[in-house]
Formats: structure tokens, sequence, C-alpha cells
């Protein structure tokens, strides 16, 4: 019998080609493991959805008690501090919690991994489902604050979509390579928590990135994450901030390199991880 | 018919690290070896020690199955049934030749696979079904069907981490049971549930079967296999050793190969191996007498001396130590522990030396070949010795001896023979 005549053809070495429509036809389950992530998440808590609320609020009030008052960074201009720091907050905390949470999903579900067949790729991804939700209550926190201090967006609100899908597509990426990287390598669960917490401090969360002199800023712009900090401040904050194009350039540039190339990696290490997962 | 699933050439290769100190690597020990090698000449001899090897868990293997079939595959642990279905369920890739499948595959090598804790019964019925393959659209269909077979219509909303393990497999198949797929793969599945459920699970299987899908079926349930498939399959060392329409001539190779293997009435632990504290076992064998020679041909008229020992460095109030005896047709008759019985004839466990004693009574057990094998374990706690599983197996062969009544002298239908006492009354 040729082997053209069946649907589906096994082989050692199995090609790209057709993973994506796979994966199309795979897409209902991205939203069973999202939706799954959502559920657990808050399963046997007094106040259930409420967390989504309490978690990021505190979180954005210590940090910028802490950078403000305590570590006395600048504003800039009229922008209070407060908005400054939290505008900042919500792709940081986005990224580095479904990153988190990405590079350990493989491993998390490795016994759905070994006993059924499908695309492997929809496990990290799914897991950033719950923090994009998180990312929205965040949001809508946000334009509370600004009610709060009185200060009222700009037409650059529409661009933010943009730097919401950037954010995703970086976290995507890193998660790509990391969690698969972390089904071979267990070492990497314990390197994540550190790249976090530096990146904390070498991303420009707690200050702008005006702050670097200008010869240095292509160079500390490398980091992706500033690109999509910047324009997260930007598109939420309005005119008052200088758009630094470069930046952003250069970070669509990264990432786009980091997501192609961790969605090869990811492809090809998938066919082993069954066997050593 | 047509031709749904192809196997041509295929060969698994896993490869072993014989460098037994974690199950995975980190990284750092990767790059420090190939660190090693690319600047140290003796990096050779230090490598030695992370000395790998392949080992071919399947090879050459051809096969065709058609639209409609229902293939048994049988063989002993480790001939590679495990790894076929995984290449065929596309959970690995094979390293060697190609499969061609025709149609959607639905693999069952777990009943519950993805189940969530937390979740509830209801939620984990989507879950699980998502993760199955099934469509939403098609779980809502039949949603009120998969929850009539499970039987637990009242905790459809409790966790089902509150659920007893019954309530839970129950759970589990029903989703199983009711996947839509044109090729369907089970491994061993049926050994869940209670007696009645089981009897419904496999009563759904072959339901499955007349309904014209593709079956393929791993048991070690020889009844199973015969009832309900029309084709079997027999692997042996990762090789298919015979495939018929025959299934009972392949069922009757594999009985032979069991019996061939080691058909030994004793063991001895050579190999030094379950070594652990509480019970390393050294020997385990038939006696007709206490303590004469080991012996594998019985006659039903004397009683029948199964002896185990072992040594104890630590004793552990839990152990518990016996053995498993099943048929020719790997039916299991019963286990057995030392600590069957009230509190104060249970054995006595001393640190250094050990043998205990068990008595199969006469004219018990029919005439026929048995297989013993033996158990090792913390009471609810751990297995050192599961039976099933790598477990030290011995044989012996009842013949003879049935009754000493003139009427009965041949061997009788059934499993047992027993000799009961009847009276006047």
């Amino acid at each position: 019998m040729q082997s053209n005549d069946f649907d589906l053809i096994l082989k050692p070495d199995r090609k790209l080609k057709g993973a994506m429509s796979e994966l199309w036809s795979f897409r209902e389950l991205f939203y069973v493991l999202a939706w799954r992530d959502f559920k657990v998440r808050y399963k046997q808590t007094i106040i259930g959805v409420l967390w989504a609320f309490i978690r990021p609020l505190v979180t954005m009030i210590v940090f910028t008690i802490i950078f403000s008052k305590v570590a006395g960074l600048p504003s800039q201009g009229e922008i209070p501090y407060a908005l400054l720091v939290f505008a900042a907050m919500l792709p940081w905390f986005f990224f580095s919690t479904s990153f988190q949470e990405g590079t350990n999903a493989l491993t998390t579900d490795a016994n759905i991994i070994s006993k059924v067949y499908f695309p492997r790729i929809i496990i990290p991804i799914s897991s950033l489902f719950v923090n994009l939700v998180d990312m929205s209550i965040s949001l809508g926190i946000f334009f509370l604050l600004m009610i709060f201090f009185g200060f009222s967006p700009s037409s650059n609100l529409m661009f933010l979509p943009l730097f919401v899908v950037l954010a995703a597509a970086l976290t995507i990426a890193c998660t790509l390579w990391m969690s698969a990287l972390n089904v071979m390598y267990r070492d990497v669960r314990y390197v994540i928590p550190f790249i976090v917490q530096f990146g904390l401090y070498l991303c420009p969360v707690g200050f702008a990135s005006e702050t670097i002199s200008n010869e240095w800023r292509w160079v500390y712009s490398l980091n992706p994450m500033v690109g999509i900090i910047d324009g997260f401040r930007w598109s939420l904050l309005g005119a008052d901030i200088q758009f630094y194009l470069p930046s952003l350039m250069i970070s669509i540039f990264i990432t786009l390199f980091l997501l192609v190339g961790g969605y090869r990696f990811f492809m090809k290490m998938e066919r082993n991880f069954a066997d050593i997962i | 018919m047509s031709t749904v699933v192809s196997v041509s050439n295929v060969g698994k290769k896993y490869i072993i690290d014989h460098e037994q100190e974690g199950a995975y690597s980190t990284l750092a020990e990767s790059l420090t070896r190939s660190a090693k090698s690319l600047f140290n000449r003796s990096a050779k001899r230090a490598n030695a020690r992370y000395s790998k090897e392949e080992f071919w868990a399947l090879k050459d293997l051809n096969f065709e199955i058609q639209s409609g079939d229902r293939m048994g595959i049988i063989g002993h642990n480790g001939a590679g049934k495990s790894t076929l279905l995984k290449l065929l369920s596309r959970i690995t890739q094979p390293s060697t030749g190609q499969i061609g499948i025709n149609g959607k595959v639905a693999s069952l090598l777990e009943v519950g696979t993805g189940f969530h804790p937390e979740l509830t019964g209801r939620e984990n019925i989507f879950l699980n079904g998502a993760i199955m393959g099934m469509s939403r659209k098609d779980i809502l269909k039949r949603f009120d069907e998969i929850v009539a077979f499970s039987e637990v219509e009242k905790f459809l909303d409790t966790p089902v981490k509150r659920y007893s393990s019954g309530m839970y497999v129950r759970l589990a198949f029903a989703v199983a049971a009711h996947l839509e797929s044109d090729i369907l793969i089970i491994d061993e599945v049926l050994a869940v549930g209670d007696a009645q459920f089981q009897k419904k699970c496999l009563g759904k299987i072959k339901n499955v079967g007349e309904e014209g899908r593709t079956v393929l079926f791993v048991s070690h349930n020889m009844n199973a296999v015969e009832q309900f498939c029309n084709k079997a399959l027999l692997l042996g060392g990762g090789t298919i050793l015979t495939q018929s329409n025959n299934v009972r001539e392949v069922i009757g190779e594999y009985l032979n190969i069991l019996a061939d293997k080691s058909n030994q009435p004793f063991w001895h632990n050579t190999k030094q191996s379950y070594q652990n504290p509480n019970f390393t076992p050294e020997y385990f064998g038939i006696e007709a007498q206490a303590g004469s020679a080991a012996q594998a041909q019985l006659s039903n008229d004397q009683d029948i001396q199964v002896k185990v020992s072992g040594q104890v460095t630590e004793i552990d109030p839990a152990l518990q130590v016996g053995f498993a005896l099943y048929n020719d047709e790997n039916q299991l008759l019963f286990w057995s522990v030392f600590n069957d019985g009230p509190e104060k004839q249970w054995c006595q466990v001393v640190k250094g030396q050990n043998s205990f004693l068990a008595t199969i009574p006469r004219r018990f057990l029919n005439e026929g070949t048995y297989r013993l094998e033996l158990i090792v374990a913390l009471y609810f706690r751990a297995w050192i010795i599961e039976p099933q599983k790598d477990a030290p197996t011995i044989f012996f062969t009842i013949q003879g001896g049935l009754s000493d009544s003139p009427y009965w002298l041949i061997r009788r239908p059934g499993i047992m023979a027993p000799e009961l006492e009847w009276r006047n009354a």
C-alpha cells in the first residue's frame, strides 16, 4: 500500500508542515485548559474571585510605596508617580507570572502528556490566558485610579491592544524556549525566579526610561520589555510621555526573532517530551 | 474492507542512562560533560561513568489492521505492548519505519487523564472530554448519557477529590466510553471498578466493536481477549512472535511461552535484586513436604507447601509477605499473606534470616499448571514486590490424585476442584 493513501503518516522525522492547521483543529482545548486554570485558581477560597482584584491592587500599592516613597525615584512631568508605576506594572506582572507559570506548565501536566496526544504547544500557551484575565482586572483598577487622580486618558489609548499583543507575543516566545528546556533540564525551574526578580529592576518599572541617557538608551532597549513598558505608559498616560520609536522597533524585532526561534525549538523538542518528561 | 492502520518496519529506541543519580539530568551536568569532552582528552574515561546504552523497545514491526478489526495485543510485561500503543496514539514517535493511519484515533491508555481533583464531576467531564479530543458540542450532546452511565448523578457538583475511588473511575470510564472515533486504542482499562461495573465496561467495549469501529486492545486478561477480539498479535522482546485471526492459537502460544520461560518450582535471588531493609527475598519455592526439595510436579492428594525466605534488617510491623496464585490462563485465583489470620497466628518477623511456610490444602485446586508470584508489601503504605510487576515467579503442575472416589477420575470442569464434606442430614 502506498504511503500517501493514509490521512496521517507517523515517521521519525515529522515535518513542521501542517502543524499550524492541526493547532487550529485543537482550538477548543486552548479554551478548556485556560478555563481549567481559571477555575482551579480560586477553588476552595472564601472570597473566591475577589482575590483577582485584591492581589494586583495590594501589589501595586506596595510597589508604588516602595518605589516612590522609599527609593524616591522621580516622576515624569505632571503625571502622578503612582500611575507611572502602575502603568508599567501591568505588562510586567503579566509577563513575569505567565512566564513563570508557562515554564512549569508542561511538567505540571506531565501525566496528560504521557497519556494523550495533542499539540504540546497548547499547554504553555493556554497558561497565559488566566494572566490575561488578571491583567484586564488590574487595568480596571488602573482606570479607577486615574479617576481618583483626576487624570484623563488621551487618544493614544486606542493603541493599547497593540502593546498587549506584543507583550503576549514576547511572553509566548520566552515561555516556548523555557518550557521546552524545562522538560529536559529541571534547573530551569530554579533559574526563572532569579530572572523574574532581576528583571523587575532591569526593566523601567519603578522609573521612566528617559532617566537613561540618550547615548545608552538603545542599548537599554535591547531588553524587549523596555519597548513594551514604554508603549503601555504612552498609550495609557497620554501625550505627556514622549515616544521613543527605536525602542519599540527593537522590541518588535527581538520578540519576532525569539518567537520564531522558540516555535521551531519547541516543535523540535516536542517529539521527545513523552519519553523524557 | 480497507486498511486503517499500517505499520511497516517500525522500531522504537530508548537511550538508557546508566548514571543512576537522578531521574532527570541537570543543565550544569551536560554543560560540564560537553565542555570536558571538548577540552579534555581523558574525558572519555570520565564519560564512561555516564555511559549510555541503546535499548530497542520495539524492532521491525510489520502489521496491518483492517477497518472493523478488533485486535488483541498480548505479551509479557516488557514485551513492548505499551510502547506500541504509545506510538499508535502519537504520544511518542517511532525511531525507524512508519505508521499510516486512516481515521480519527482515540486512545484510552488510562481513564480520567487530566482529571483535576479540585473541579466538580460536571467540570471534569468537559475537561477530560476535551483532552481526549471530544468537541464541546459532542460532550453536550452526550452529557446525559455519560452521567447516566457513570451512576454519579447525585455528586455531579462535588469536587472529584471527595469522590470514592469507585465513583472516580466510573465517571472517568463513562467519559472514555462515549468517545467518538474510528479507531479506539484501549490499554487494560477494564481493570476498574467493582465486578458489576467491569461487566458493564466490557459490554460497552463490545458494543463499540459491533458498531464496526476498529479497536486495538491490550490486556493480560486472556478471557477478555478471547471473547472480544477477532485477531490477536503476540509481542515478545519487542518483536512480533505470532499474529493470526485465530485468537485461541495466539493465546495458546503466549501461555506456552509463559510456561517454558521459567518453568521452575523455585526461585533464588541470585541477582541480589529487590534489596530493601524490611524484607529482601532470598528463596521462593514449592515443596511437597516441608523441608523437602522444590518440586514442580505434584499430585492433588498431598498438601502443597509454599516457602518464602529472606533477610530483614529493619522490622516494620506493617510487613506483609505472601503470594498471588494464577492459573494457566493468567486468571488470578487469590492472594494470600502471612497475616491474613487473627493477630496471634501471624508469623513472627525477626532481624536476620526469616522463613515462612504456607500450606495450600490438598484437593483444593484442579489439575493444571499454576503460577505463583511473590508479594511483599508494607500494609497500605508501599509495595516492595508487586504482583504483575516483575515479581519473582514460580510454577507448579498438579496432575492426578484428584479424588479417592471411583467416580472422579478425570479433570473436572471449573477453576477449582475441592472435595467438600458431604453427609446425611
